[in-house]
């Protein structure tokens, strides 16, 4: 009997909860495990753009979700991903670092119905007011995934951007796209409304500025730019509608330490509400 | 007619020098590389001092200064001790209110009522909240021992001097940064005299550092190579500069910038309480407020009956002589700002709106602009969509509450915005819908040093006050 | 607002009278208060001081309202309000004498003395001011109101017939908070027309109806029933005026008038002490509803020691130092 032929996956991108090939028809070759490779897709500016317009799309909704609901899917996320520990596995990613990346998804699901407890409360004003402080989402987030590790790296910009209602679009790692592709297989198998999480696959240099410098962009996560040449023009862009900006990440950073509040609370905006109190 | 005699306030209590120098390291110091210009009070165009501009060798200095305090001084001290420099603060200023009060009104131009009673209990209420804080940031929600940043650059604008100077000191100075603040050119005399109130207060030399000036020493400021925080509240336009300007450093960057604030009043509000509120959104401090509602959003159903009571309630606007204790509205803080005023106001005439303002005498001398509203204005006008800064507002009308919340967000701005109803369910969706730092239901304009302050997409980023505005100071 | 002819509709029907007065716009109490408290910071100096004083003492209802009334006591402020200071005959006289109905026949031997009597009553020889002094009386089982119509009725008739002009009726509180308008509205009306030519102050208790909204309420239901004044208080009752309640009620004749063209004039009473707090008060009702209500006919202060307070102050100003309370008579 001859070996079975095997079925070999296009990974493509995610956009708008779909898996379309780049509007430019492009795609680009990358290792895929030990001995085989894949054309993944490079993705343009316009597909940039669709990812916003589609991450903008999903923010109220999301943004207007109760915050059990987020936690919900987002705990959803991780059982899937347990589920297919061994996907990532073929494509190279240890397991200890899948296993890592499902806990973290855990760990931030929690999280979304606690951080406004955290982070807001009532403000004991001088006066005769209710006065509440509440966070809130800031709505679509560029994030650029850190090149390595490619899995943990990347659960570790998204889910602490989704969590509190922000819709992302992600630049991942060039050189190691496939776990994001899967992730996103991952994430649409996981009620995870069609939008909330947008990725693009192909060169930083190509995506990115055009992100940067998108005026429905609210946020920009540096996380994953190594150049720092880069950082700085991108930054620069951001400043033009004043996107709320992650500098980057130091190379040495430890992705596998206990990630904090900081992610999260970076991407939020505190919305205070006063009212007057009478009989 | 009930005439009401001239009341002023006696300029007595102040006692001006003809001429400021920098504020470094706990000394008045003539500048290096600098200039000076002359500081006038906008209600009569009176010279009021001749105040220094620090060059960029002024900057560095002062940046020295709070290097070496932070380094020496004021980073080791324990929280409790800053706390007690803090609370001193809080009550010089206090017991020096009034001549405070009076020198803000001098040469800024706002009313006396106003800094008497809105400003200066606010600046103290504002450093005695963060004196409190000094020695508990273990507790703020950060973690453990949280630090401070070094040095912060603050640069503050002219509409509420001493308050906004405030704003930006008590937070630094209580989670344990040095700063150097830049007063804005027009209005730099209360920073000057807190400057003494500081070496009343025996605050180690170089904690708190005032360098006076405009564009360039900001600008210098800024760019310095050894500030590690830089906080700003002004306008958008130099909040994008400076956000360029640190852009690829470690500089942590705080940003209040403008508004264009909607102001949505429902058919079942409590009508006359939102024409308070709508005469208090724009015209309290001439306009002069970046939180200003400066959009008044009516119900068509009950646009005509508002629209009349509020130009009743304008007609006894009382516009004229800031010391006078009577006045409600002084004069526009610069021949500039005035001139950015009249050049939007011109821009609603021709664009079709109907411009109406009560009958009012204005003063021949000073900067002078009645107050205006605008009818018949729609999303494209320049009126509905640029910041005006001066006591203009433009109405709007809308049918439906989502109608409402569609046209309040439709703005690359979101630091305030205001509701009139009744009903508590629908003022608790709009909340929620609103992209705004501050969300003012039944009410407009009220401040507080435990509620935090600052905006959403346009309008800046970060926020002031409250257990938040120590976030900015701290390197979490 | 509805048009004129709707609004002398309202009365005939609970159902219409209810619908209206709860349509009318909420009262938000922070607001209402901040914004009273704000007028107050108003400072009245110099030439504008002495035009309010003297416009506040006009505006005096002089009052007493007690079980120890005697003829003598009531003679003895009646003469107090046509001279409030006997030294100077520039003072004007107060606006009204305000007291029980069994005491009006002797307040009226004081002030309708006829011309050249021996007293200084006559309305042409009047030292200062316009007009009379007028003489109100309290009625309708004050100050509780809780007496049967037919028992207020007889005690309107019995005052105006023994010489009141001005009658100060309460209305029916218990009514009121139980949501019977159309009974409070028809005890007005009924009121009113026993009152004949008097006119008719109705008191609403403010302090018992403990919030803006309702005093917004029972001022328009006065209104609409033919209140031709609306006062805030009987002074029986701890919480008397304020000026955010004042405030409030300015606010309803201002808008009635705008609805229907009749002008209603308003009383606080109670808790007025002092000219500070007159002159208050006088700010208030100039900033709200303007030049047209800053006048006797339109409105009072129900007060009995302000009027020492304002002859003080008046002293004050005209000699330039403090005045002390001996130098003024107490009655």
């Amino acid at each position: 009997m001859s070996e079975r032929v095997t079925v070999r996956k296009t990974y493509k991108l995610y956009i708008g909860g779909k898996f379309p090939r780049s509007e430019s028809g492009r795609s680009y070759l990358v290792q895929s495990g030990e001995n085989s490779t894949a054309n993944v897709a490079l993705a343009s500016r316009k597909d940039a753009r669709d990812a916003v317009l589609a991450a903008r799309a999903a923010g109220s909704g999301w943004a207007g979700a109760t915050a059990y609901n987020r936690g919900q899917i987002l705990y959803r996320a991780a059982e899937m991903l347990e589920g297919r520990r061994e996907q990532f596995v073929a494509l190279g990613i240890p397991g200890d670092e899948v296993d890592a990346a499902t806990d973290r998804w855990v760990w931030y699901a929690g999280w979304s119905d606690k951080l406004p407890q955290v982070r807001g409360g009532v403000n004991p004003v001088a006066g005769p007011y209710f006065n509440l402080s509440t966070p809130e989402p800031t709505g679509v987030v560029a994030v650029v995934a850190p090149a390595a590790p490619a899995l943990l790296g990347l659960v570790s910009v998204i889910a602490p951007a989704i969590v509190s209602g922000n819709t992302v679009v992600v630049a991942a790692s060039p050189t190691d796209p496939l776990a994001a592709v899967t992730l996103a297989e991952v994430l649409a198998t996981a009620d995870l409304p069609a939008g909330v999480v947008n990725i693009l696959t192909g060169r930083l240099q190509e995506t990115v500025p055009s992100l940067a410098g998108h005026r429905d962009v609210n946020a920009l996560d540096l996380a994953g730019v190594a150049d720092a040449e880069l950082a700085t023009s991108l930054e620069v862009k951001a400043a033009e509608n004043l996107k709320r900006v992650l500098r980057p990440v130091p190379a040495n950073y430890d992705w596998y330490a206990n990630p904090g509040l900081a992610r999260m609370t970076a991407l939020l905006e505190t919305k205070t509400v006063w009212h007057p109190k009478g009989g | 007619m009930f005439e009401y005699a001239p009341a002023p306030e006696s300029r007595s209590v102040v006692r001006l020098q003809p001429a400021y120098g920098l504020f470094v390291g706990g000394e008045f110091v003539d500048p290096t590389d600098g200039d000076s210009f002359t500081s006038i009070n906008p209600a009569s165009e009176e010279v009021l001092a001749e105040v220094a501009a620090g060059g960029v060798g002024d900057v560095d200095r002062a940046v020295r200064a709070a290097r070496t305090a932070y380094d020496r001084v004021w980073g080791p001290m324990p929280g409790r001790d800053r706390a007690k420099y803090l609370f001193r603060i809080a009550r010089l200023i206090q017991e020096r209110s009034r001549e405070l009060a009076v020198l803000e009104s001098l040469d800024n131009g706002k009313p006396i009522k106003e800094s008497r009673d809105v400003d200066l209990p606010l600046v103290a209420a504002h450093f005695f909240y963060y004196a409190g804080w000094a020695d508990k940031l273990d507790h703020a929600g950060f973690g453990p021992g949280p630090r401070p940043l070094g040095v912060a650059a603050q640069i503050i604008p002219w509409n509420f001097p001493l308050l906004m100077l405030a704003w930006k000191i008590a937070p630094a100075l209580a989670t344990g940064n040095t700063v150097v603040l830049k007063p804005a050119e027009t209005t730099s005399l209360t920073a000057l005299l807190f400057a003494e109130i500081c070496q009343q207060a025996d605050l180690p030399a170089g904690v708190v550092n005032i360098v006076t000036g405009a564009g360039d020493t900001g600008r210098a400021l800024v760019e310095h190579h050894d500030v590690d925080k830089v906080a700003f509240t002004g306008s958008t336009e130099v909040g994008k500069a400076i956000a360029r300007a640190v852009a690829g450093t470690d500089t942590k960057l705080t940003l209040e910038l403008g508004g264009k604030a909607a102001n949505i009043v429902f058919d079942d509000a409590p009508v006359d309480q939102a024409v308070e509120g709508i005469v208090n959104g724009i015209f309290f401090n001439q306009g002069h407020v970046c939180c200003a509602g400066s959009r008044l959003l009516l119900q068509e159903s009950v646009a005509d009956q508002v629209l009349a009571s509020l130009k009743r309630r304008m007609a006894q606007l009382r516009v004229g002589d800031p010391l006078d204790k009577n006045t409600d509205i002084g004069a526009i803080n610069s021949a500039a700002q005035l001139a950015r005023i009249r050049e939007l106001a011109d821009a609603g005439t021709a664009e079709g709106a109907q411009r109406w303002s009560p009958p009012c005498e204005l003063p021949d001398r000073g900067f002078w602009f009645a107050p205006t509203i605008f009818t018949g204005v729609t999303q494209a006008h320049r009126i509905a969509r640029e910041e005006i800064f001066g006591p203009v507002l433009s109405v709007l009308t809308f049918r439906t509450p989502a109608e409402a919340v569609e046209k309040a967000n439709n703005t690359p701005y979101g630091l305030s915005a205001g509701v009139w109803t009744e009903k508590g369910s629908r003022m608790l969706w709009l909340a929620d819908r609103l992209r705004a730092g501050v969300v003012w239901a039944n009410t407009f304009n009220k401040f507080d040093p435990t509620s935090p302050f600052g905006g959403y997409q346009e309008s800046g980023y970060g926020r002031e006050g409250g257990r938040h505005g120590l976030e900015a100071y701290l390197n979490v | 607002m509805s048009a004129r002819s709707d609004l002398t509709e309202l009365g005939r029907s609970e159902t219409a009278l209810r619908a209206f007065l709860h349509g009318l716009p909420g009262v938000d109490q922070v607001g209402a208060e901040q914004r009273a408290a704000q007028l107050g910071t108003r400072s009245i100096k110099a030439t504008a001081k002495a035009w309010a004083i003297d416009l506040a003492i006009r505006m005096v209802d002089l009052t007493t309202l007690e079980g120890a009334d005697t003829p003598g006591k009531v003679r003895a402020l009646a003469a107090k309000a046509l001279r409030p200071d006997p030294a100077d005959p520039s003072c004007p006289h107060v606006g009204a004498v305000c007291v029980y109905p069994s005491m009006v026949p002797y307040v009226a031997e004081v002030l309708r003395q006829p011309a050249g009597g021996a007293g200084p009553a006559d309305a042409q020889a009047a030292p200062a001011g316009t007009g009379l002094v007028h003489l109100a009386s309290v009625a309708t089982a004050f100050p509780s109101g809780q007496a049967p119509l037919e028992i207020k009725l007889a005690d309107t008739r019995a005052a105006v017939a023994a010489g009141a002009d001005e009658i100060d009726m309460v209305i029916n509180r218990s009514a009121f908070l139980t949501g019977r308008y159309q009974e409070v509205y028809d005890e007005i009306v009924a009121i009113r027309e026993a009152c004949g030519p008097a006119h008719l102050k109705v008191i609403l208790e403010t302090g018992e109806l403990s919030t803006y909204d309702n005093v917004r309420r029972a001022s328009w239901l006065a209104m609409l029933a033919g209140a031709d004044f609306i006062k805030t208080s009987t002074g029986k009752v701890p919480a008397a005026a304020t000026p955010p309640v004042t405030l409030v009620m300015l606010e309803a004749v201002r808008d009635f008038r705008a609805a229907t063209g009749r002008q209603v004039g308003v009383k606080p009473a109670g808790g007025i002490k002092t000219t500070k707090d007159a002159i208050k008060y006088l700010v208030l009702v100039n900033e709200t509803v303007g030049a047209d209500w800053l006048d006797p006919d339109w409105f009072r202060f129900g007060a009995s020691s302000l009027l020492n307070d304002l002859l003080m102050q008046r002293t004050k100003l005209t000699t330039g130092e403090y005045a002390g309370p001996d130098y003024f008579t107490r009655d």
